[in-house]
């Protein structure tokens, strides 16, 4: 269920490459969360910003979990 | 013409399921009219009646153990079934996930929780009515989520630093807080008349509260909702009310000639303990010249004191000098049934709540014979 719900947040306009998603200039991009790695602080990035966690330095970045219920049969 | 009546050793001897070195045999069944020629063998209530007798080994809430003696295969294995798979329990059906952050992945949550045995006040189980699913093509139908057919639960957990841990500490369930998350987490929130029967002891609450749900580090949280159906074990095997259900026949041991000295030593040894005593032979039975034991006064004969406990190996059967001494069989209608309740019922109640859904099962027969006369 989850996963069909699930949008590409940059598919505001037609052309993909175009950023003017809501809360964020056209040039910067959407503002995401991101959660470090190695020391699990939370990272927030725009579009073109260094993949790199403030905290440690780290480069490995996770996305957050959605905030969507999920619903599953016990079965 | 009157019917014939077979003797009563001929009935006994119909009794016993033959246990061979290589098969078994005499296995079916055969009072029933029409197989023996010339005899009745007609049902009637007051010759069950009069040959049905019930025993009980052992009650334990998780362990009842009990034989049923004189009915038809047909019938034990009739309960045995329905208890295993007909009668109805409460089980996590549905579960709503909010957020799980931790390394169980929430499919594998799903169905672990699915697995948890609850119980609650039989009299609620009772009051609980089926909750029908909607159809794929029809969203609309479907029972709604009621009072009636939905127990709601919920767990919340988060896993925390413990501040007054010790530094050097290295267990992870003192080191944080909720590093392990059990079946005792879980929290019944009772909807409408549902506080009045799942009240005080027959509160609804997982059979075993330290059943391991999920491990957690510290940032890491669950917190969902699950819903409970009353369901039946054809369904799925989490409604099924019982760890196990089984029924064996009680074993026969005939010992058709004597068996004296070391041979009734390793005799005993050859069945479980308890199942063959060693006795002195009498004077009386020794004096009689007629009999294997004369001139055996004193010496240890192999008797039969329990077959309840054997396992019916046919070890005795392997050995030269037992050939032709020792007869092994089944009582064909001696049934010890062994139940193990999860916990909603009792074990002995379990039974009992078989013998129910049959009677339901038989009256729903007999109305769809009446519909079809008419």
């Amino acid at each position: 269920m989850s996963r069909e719900a699930y949008q590409v947040p940059s598919l505001g306009g037609g052309n993909t490459f175009t950023n003017d998603n809501a809360g964020a200039g056209s040039m910067d991009g959407p503002i995401v969360a991101y959660l470090c790695g190695e020391c699990n602080s939370r990272v927030s990035l725009k579009r073109g910003d260094q993949i790199r966690c403030k905290e440690c330095g780290h480069r490995v970045l996770y996305k957050e979990r959605t905030k969507r219920m999920v619903q599953f049969e016990a079965r | 013409m009157a019917p014939l009546v077979p003797s009563h050793e001929v009935l006994e001897n119909r009794r016993i399921v033959n246990i061979n070195p290589e098969t078994v045999s005499n296995i079916p069944s055969t009072d029933f009219p029409g197989h023996w020629p010339g005899e009745s063998h007609e049902w009637s209530l007051e010759k069950f009646r009069n040959g049905f007798q019930v025993e009980f080994h052992q009650n334990k809430q998780f362990d009842a153990s009990f034989s049923l003696i004189g009915l038809d295969a047909a019938i034990a294995n009739a309960f045995r079934r329905i208890v295993m798979a007909e009668v109805p329990s409460l089980a996590i059906e549905t579960v709503y996930i909010h957020n799980n952050t931790s390394v169980i992945q929430d499919e594998v949550l799903a169905q672990r929780l699915g697995l948890i045995p609850f119980k609650g006040s039989v009299d609620g189980l009772n009051w609980m009515r089926w909750h029908t699913k909607s159809s794929d093509d029809d969203p609309s139908s479907g029972s709604s989520l009621s009072d009636y057919n939905t127990v709601v639960l919920r767990l919340d957990v988060e896993c925390t630093k413990n501040p007054n841990a010790s530094p050097d500490e290295e267990d992870p369930r003192k080191l944080y807080k909720n590093a392990h998350v059990y079946a005792k987490d879980i929290v019944f929130h009772p909807v409408g008349r549902q506080e009045e029967y799942f009240s005080g002891e027959g509160t609804f609450q997982p059979v075993n509260p330290d059943i391991l749900i999920a491990k957690l580090r510290p940032g890491q949280k669950i917190e969902m909702e699950m819903h409970c159906f009353k369901g039946i074990g054809a369904d799925h095997a989490k409604f099924s009310p019982v760890a196990t259900a089984t029924y064996r026949l009680m074993p026969d041991i005939k010992i058709l000639r004597p068996i004296i000295g070391e041979d009734a030593k390793k005799f005993a040894k050859c069945f479980p303990k308890g199942v063959i005593a060693l006795e002195p032979i009498t004077t009386e039975e020794a004096a009689q010249s007629n009999t294997e034991y004369h001139g055996h006064a004193g010496e240890l004969k192999a008797v039969v004191r329990d077959p309840f406990n054997d396992t019916v190996s046919r070890e005795c059967l392997r050995h030269e000098e037992f050939q032709g001494k020792v007869r092994l069989g089944r009582l064909r209608d001696h049934f010890i049934f062994n139940i193990e309740s999860t916990g909603q019922y009792n074990s002995d109640h379990l039974f009992l709540e078989s013998v129910k859904v049959l009677k339901l099962k038989c009256a729903r027969w007999k109305r769809g014979l009446t519909d079809l006369m008419r």
